[in-house]
């Protein structure tokens, strides 16, 4: 059985499905996160395979680049909700609503 | 000559802008004074253009500049002076200035004295526009801005509730007429591809007769409406709550007569529609016929004289749908001088009697007002058509025409007219100035005028008097432009009759008139008399119920209906709709509000929907790029 | 046959754990599950020929990003169940379902036209780290040091968030609390 490009990109889905499922439900920014990594690394997936069965490097690099953007932003995500739970003692999402009108 | 056509020309909007200066401050003579005198100027330019054109000068023709240049549309704000139009301004300048100088004394003590003079001149400007144009489109301008200084004029005292409602249903019923002023200016245009006289007259005979006949008849109903024919007629009477001084102006000497000199302008498309003239004709006898029995039994000194106006319109009309142009242009010419003479000498009598109109309450006044009295009594000799004053030759004319022509029911009915003309004109003159001295029952001490109106007033008792002796210059120089029909009965015998029947009848009319009213048994009328009381009466009295039957059957629906629009569709659905528009605005924020929850958890699931709603679009507008050749098949398929 | 397997396989792998680090009450088993899919994620990289990426997976996210999370969590109070009060869950699921499967169908529309170009075709004989590096240090190298810079930017600021007084927002304080503030400061360098 030949495992060709759809076979990836509905992996890609689904994986990209839970992603989504976690960014809606979870109420713990730390979990968030989590979340969030899901999404990077199934669209990841997406293009590593595109990649591969065109033969194009293009693909890659931006893994690549998605991968440098994702480290970034857990350092700073990660010094932000640190400050955050510093001031306030807690990271649950319902509580940040300053933004309540 | 150009010099002169523009001095003639702007000399009144000059004045109207000096005197336009004082609008707002306290009576000063100068705001009357100044416009007189420019009134005057143009009175002498005009002169000089008469004396130019009666010399055998061409016709001056100047193109001021472009008003509207778009694709094949091209009106210039061009004026021409030709023996036409330099006839009308002669009597336009003369009558005004007249005016002008009267209203100085007449208007002496009233508080709007500066805006009377701003709204007169203004008259004056807009009437030598419409007059003076040399297209279709520089007459509908010129005759709109009389209408609208009419309406300020007829409104002039506007804290009267009747003199707002005169002035506007003066403005609505002109209005309606103007619609049919306009469509016969569009058929013109869509027809000719011009509005220049020159063009549009030039090529109007290639034109199919049908077209032609409804170019005729919605011209035709443009001067319905400015001059008061019948159905429109009632505005005219009720025109008389302005100031006398307009009434004489506007609604007697010039204004009014607009509606005869467009069809006299547009004599080459009339003389292709025989049909729309005769019916012309025959409404102007009509009319003639309707307003002088009005008049019989009216009981307003301004009211008897409008009708009478409006009778005399008639028969210009009369003479107009006959194709007697010049004649009728003749007769509109001596109309205008005696018949401002006499709204002028009611106006001195309404001064004199404190602004009291019913002539049944004067009498006796020839004592006091000497002047006063022998102008009326002569402009009512030239009205009735006595020879040989200006009425004889240019209202025997027209019976003459009606004559000639074939058109023996016209003739009998002007005929009989013009006794009705000459008996209610001497019932006024024989009520007003003759029999007891009734007005000293209501205390009133009249007083006569001031020397300057009578002086002012002159020219035109003497042209009153010896207008008709012009005849055979005008005819001469009019010619030019308008057919040179000679009207003349062709057996000598038979002219000598009917002339010398003419007079006599008019004689015995005036005789009758006098007999009736000029003793002392006249009595104030009460109602209880037993005249008062016939059916006949009644009806002429309200004006054969008209105004009546127009409130009550085209106001009233009307005003039902607008009711119902208002409420039902404008309340209901207009109303409703917008405040439906902004109900659901309004609803949709409040709902969505709590979209805006400030909980980051929430907007994340917005922003998920969102992402979805954006993503879905990308792919019907990618499907569609897609198969867009499949979808043109399928609409096209569908007959889209 | 054999990669079939290995697909199956890891592709099951990674869906239970990422599913496990989504649902999970217990945000350490979510970590460890995260760190678990991560790496069971290389494994497709491997399996589609990209050596350097699965390497890089590794090491960064296995390595350095849960590493981070992990020190993170230290901060945290992570023992207890991390409560979570839901809505409907359908919308979440049906909401999460949709935007993939609408993602993948734009990502494969081209596909199915057969109109993608190869921009940069692989190279014969090249091994696949050697591949990227001549791609990444001539067409993309202007991106590639903006995302050095970025990294370091990420870093510096990771370092100052994280480090003392950032608790304290001058924004949000009044004038009074600022000065007891600042006095505080003074008496600690005294």
């Amino acid at each position: 059985m030949e495992i060709g490009l759809n076979h990836y990109l509905v992996l890609s889905t689904l994986l990209f499905a839970i992603g989504l499922i976690g960014v809606m439900r979870r109420k713990n920014l730390l979990l968030l996160f989590f979340a969030t990594e899901i999404l990077l690394n199934s669209v990841n997936i997406a293009f590593a395979a595109i990649s591969h069965y065109y033969g194009d490097l293009t693909g890659q690099l931006f893994v690549f680049f998605v991968i440098a953007i994702a480290a970034s932003e857990v350092a700073v995500g990660l010094g932000l909700l640190i400050v955050w739970h510093k001031r306030h003692g807690n990271i649950d999402l319902d509580h940040m609503s300053t933004m309540k009108g | 000559m150009e010099l002169y056509l523009y001095l003639a020309l702007f000399s009144p909007l000059v004045g109207s802008l000096f005197a336009g200066l004082f609008g707002a401050s306290p009576r000063t003579k100068i705001a009357g004074v100044v416009p007189s005198l420019l009134l005057l100027l143009s009175f002498v330019s005009s002169t000089v253009l008469l004396i130019y054109i009666l010399s055998g000068g061409e016709k001056v023709h100047v193109e001021m500049m472009t008003w509207m240049a778009t694709g094949d549309l091209y009106i210039p704000f061009g004026f021409v002076v030709d023996q036409v139009s330099v006839t009308m301004m002669m009597v336009v300048t003369l009558v005004s200035t007249v005016v002008h100088f009267y209203s100085i004394g007449y208007m002496d003590h009233d508080k709007g004295f500066n805006r009377f003079f701003s709204y007169l001149s203004a008259f004056v400007f807009s009437m030598m526009i419409l007059i003076m144009s040399d297209n279709f489109a520089g007459l509908f301008i010129g005759w709109e801005g009389v209408g609208l200084c009419s309406w300020l004029l007829i409104g002039f005292w506007y804290h009267k509730e009747s003199a707002t409602w005169a002035a506007n249903e003066a403005f609505i019923m002109n209005r309606i007429a103007d619609l049919g002023m306009l469509i016969g200016i569009f058929l013109v245009y869509w027809n000719t591809g011009s509005l220049q006289y020159d063009h549009v007259f030039a090529t109007v005979g290639a034109l199919d007769k049908e077209v032609l006949t409804w170019m005729g008849i919605f011209l035709f109903i443009g001067a319905m409406g400015k001059s008061a024919q019948f159905p429109l007629h009632t505005w005219l009477a009720d025109a008389m709550e302005g100031p006398t001084p307009v009434s004489a102006l506007i609604h007697a000497a010039t204004m009014v007569t607009a509606g005869v000199y467009l069809v006299v302008r547009a004599n080459p498309l009339y003389d292709l529609i025989p049909n729309v003239g005769l019916f012309i004709a025959s409404l102007g006898a009509f009319v003639a016929l309707f307003a002088a029995s009005m008049a019989l039994v009216n009981r307003d000194m301004k009211r008897i004289i409008a009708y009478s106006t409006l009778s005399q319109l008639g028969y210009m009309f009369v003479a107009a749908g006959l194709g007697a142009y010049w004649v009728a242009l003749f007769h509109l010419m001596a109309h205008a001088f005696f018949k401002a003479l006499l709204f002028l000498g009611a106006g001195n009598v309404m001064h004199a009697m404190h602004n009291e109109l019913d002539p049944f309450k004067m009498g006796g006044l020839r004592k006091v007002m000497k002047g006063t009295f022998i102008m009326m009594t002569l402009a009512s000799v030239a009205l009735a058509g006595i020879y040989p004053f200006a009425g004889f030759f240019s209202k025997d004319l027209i019976l003459e025409v009606g004559f000639v022509e074939h058109h023996y029911i016209i003739y009998t009915v002007l005929l009989f007219t013009a006794g009705l003309t000459a008996f209610y004109s001497f019932r006024l003159v024989a009520l007003i100035f003759h029999g007891e001295e009734r007005y000293k029952l209501f205390g009133i001490h009249p007083h006569e005028a001031y020397k300057f109106m009578l002086v002012a007033m002159s020219p035109l008792l003497l042209l009153a008097i010896i207008a008709g002796s012009f005849k055979m210059t005008y005819f001469e120089m009019v010619t030019a432009v308008l057919p040179a029909t000679e009207y003349h009965v062709h057996s000598t015998i038979a002219y000598w009759i009917m002339t010398i029947g003419t007079q006599l009848f008019v004689i015995l009319a005036i005789a009758f008139a006098y007999k009736k009213y000029a003793n002392n048994k006249v009595k104030v009328p009460d109602g209880t008399s037993k005249m008062e009381n016939r059916l006949c009466y009644k009806i002429l009295s309200n004006q054969y119920y008209i105004p009546y039957i127009y409130e009550e059957y085209l106001v009233k629906p009307y005003r039902e209906l607008s009711t119902v629009f208002w409420k039902q569709v404008d309340m209901k659905v207009v109303d409703a709709t917008v405040d439906g528009i902004a109900g659901i605005i309004y609803a949709g924020g409040e709902k969505t509000r709590v979209m805006q929850s400030g909980n980051l958890s929430t907007m994340l699931k917005w922003m998920v929907a969102g992402t979805i709603g954006l993503l879905s679009f990308a792919v019907v507008f990618g499907l569609a790029v897609r198969y867009s050749g499949e979808i043109k098949t399928i609409l096209s398929g569908l007959g889209v | 046959m054999f990669e079939a397997i290995a697909f199956y396989l890891f592709a099951f792998l990674t869906t239970v754990m990422f599913f496990i680090a989504v649902t999970t009450t217990q945000a350490l088993h979510a970590l460890t599950a995260l760190a678990a899919g991560m790496i069971f994620i290389s494994a497709f990289f491997f399996i589609l020929g990209a050596d350097f990426l699965g390497a890089i997976q590794i090491v960064v996210y296995s390595g350095a990003v849960m590493a981070l999370y992990a020190f993170g969590m230290m901060f945290f109070d992570t023992t207890r169940d991390v409560k979570e009060k839901n809505g409907n869950k359908y919308i979440v699921f049906g909401l999460s379902i949709l935007a993939a499967v609408l993602v993948v169908v734009i990502f494969a529309a081209p596909m199915v036209t057969n109109n993608i170009v190869a921009l940069h075709p692989m190279i014969e004989g090249a091994g696949n780290t050697q591949e990227l590096g001549m791609v990444l240090f001539t067409k993309y190298l202007v991106p590639f040091e903006v995302a050095a810079v970025m990294l370091l930017v990420a870093m510096v600021s990771g370092i100052v968030l994280a480090g003392k007084k950032m608790d304290l927002s001058l924004t949000l304080m009044s004038d009074a609390e600022i000065i007891d503030a600042k006095k505080e400061q003074h008496k600690k360098v005294l």
